[in-house]
């Protein structure tokens, strides 16, 4: 046992409460309140479709400030009522300064926001937007990124591997993604080295079908770059516990894995 | 109003429950927690209270059950623009644990911290005057770990992260400090019917 060589003075703190670990906020990121307030004007640009549930929609937002792989948005549809609906979005652009930033939607039953995006928008519309927000879940590149995701879940992480990619960057970056088959699988054609596909309902010949596992995790922990993988986790509630899970039991320490989960 | 071609959203029927921004999220209850969910058993949780008070005090699992037990049946709202409506938790006052540490009178704010680390700053007179319990009932049953079991906060009448998930802890301050989200860029306060979702709103 340490001998406590700085007594504190003050009977009530003495006690004080340590959390068991440092889920830290990356001070390193900062994010700006000023943007995070100013709802902006997005002109969609341009629609292209990734699977037969998801597209990309992208947007000229003119006066954007920028933002980290990783980051989302807050956007908001105005009825003619008054009626207004809001929703949280990862963007799936690696920041640029084309003055543009992209999100790729899944079409979601009886969604009234992803709804009109695909039945409805069509270049030229316009929506408001504000943001980025959340410094939690960025990536700045300047970590080895483990980047795990599910579903339209990977769409931050493709923010992430297209960032790594725009800038060159030589920090590790692996990305297991997990599709229910070859095409639902979003960005099925930027994939390269650094990813691996799991299939979980139907797979191209000789890949296996199932869910996402030990045998896909325990390699890459196995081969730690210096200073450890920072973890990103992103999907749908159920799947979030399950990777984490396996993270967790393969090694990867509990204070390093981010994780956003959608409902 | 910058109204969006075509949108009319769902059929809805006008409810004075919800507050600005939001939608009903019926039966749904979205996990939103960033972090791993820990493996927390009732034996090891256990929840102090410190700070500015009197009498800083830990309970476990059997003294905080030995308190009055007092529910919150009513509506919670989460800042991504889910509100949640008639949940049923059950647990203790936080008046109750309050009364038992005494705070200062020059304390004026607190921060929760969770057995993960997680932290979310009040202000005292959110957390006391009926207004705050530490839970470990939702809907006649156990908690369930990813919704914050065995035992959360709930500060039903702010966005729902100021209801801080695994509570280990209150410190009780006579200053602000942000928490983990208000760290982030989110709102110190977080009413939603003022919809003070980011700081700055």
């Amino acid at each position: 046992m340490t001998e406590t060589t700085t007594p504190s003075t003050d009977e009530t703190t003495a006690e004080a409460f340590v959390p068991p670990t440092r889920f830290a906020v990356p001070g390193r990121i900062a994010v700006s309140t000023g943007t995070a307030t100013t709802w902006q004007t997005a002109t969609l640009t341009e629609i292209r479709r990734e699977t037969p549930d998801a597209a990309t929609f992208r947007f000229a937002v003119p006066a954007w400030e920028g933002h980290l792989p990783g980051h989302h948005l807050m956007l908001r549809l105005t009825a003619g009522d008054g009626y207004v609906a809001q929703r949280h979005y990862s963007i799936a652009s690696a920041p640029d300064d084309s003055g543009h930033i992209e999100l790729t939607l899944d079409h979601v039953d009886g969604g009234e926001v992803s709804g009109w995006f695909h039945t409805v928008a069509r270049p030229g519309d316009s929506v408001e937007v504000r943001g980025p927000l959340s410094g939690f879940f960025a990536w700045p590149g300047d970590r080895p990124a483990l980047l795990v995701g599910a579903g339209s879940g990977v769409v931050p992480l493709m923010s992430m591997l297209r960032h790594h990619r725009a800038r060159g960057l030589d920090v590790p970056l692996r990305l297991l993604v997990s599709a229910r088959s070859p095409e639902e699988l979003i960005y099925a054609g930027e994939y390269g080295d650094e990813t691996t596909a799991v299939f979980t309902r139907v797979a191209p010949d000789g890949v296996p079908v199932g869910r996402m596992a030990t045998a896909h995790v325990a390699p890459l922990l196995a081969e730690q770059p210096p200073g450890g993988w920072e973890a990103y986790i992103c999907g749908s509630n159920g799947f979030a516990e399950h990777a984490s899970r396996l993270l967790v039991q393969a090694g990867q320490p509990v204070d390093r894995i981010r994780i956003e989960r959608f409902g | 109003m910058n109204v969006t071609r075509g949108f009319t959203g769902r059929p809805r029927a006008h409810n004075p429950g919800l507050p600005p921004g939001q939608y009903d999220a019926g039966d749904d209850w979205p996990v939103l927690s960033a972090e791993v969910t820990p493996d927390l058993s009732p034996v090891d949780w256990t929840l102090r209270i410190d700070g500015l008070v009197a009498e800083p005090r830990t309970w476990d699992w059997e003294q905080a059950h030995a308190l009055p037990t007092s529910a919150y049946e009513g509506d919670i709202h989460c800042v991504t623009s889910w509100s949640k409506f008639g949940v049923r938790f059950g647990g203790v006052s936080l008046d109750a644990f309050l009364e038992a540490v005494r705070p200062d009178p020059a304390a004026t704010h607190a921060v929760a911290y969770a057995h993960t680390g997680y932290s979310a700053n009040l202000p005292l007179t959110d957390l006391s005057g009926g207004r705050a319990w530490i839970v470990w009932e939702y809907d006649g049953k156990p908690l369930p770990a990813e919704h914050g079991g065995p035992a959360r906060l709930i500060v039903p009448h702010l966005y729902f992260w100021k209801s801080a998930k695994w509570i280990a802890g209150i410190r009780i301050l006579d200053h602000d400090e942000p928490g983990f989200w208000e760290q982030n860029g989110y709102h110190a306060r977080g009413n939603p019917w003022e919809e003070q979702r980011y700081s700055g709103d």
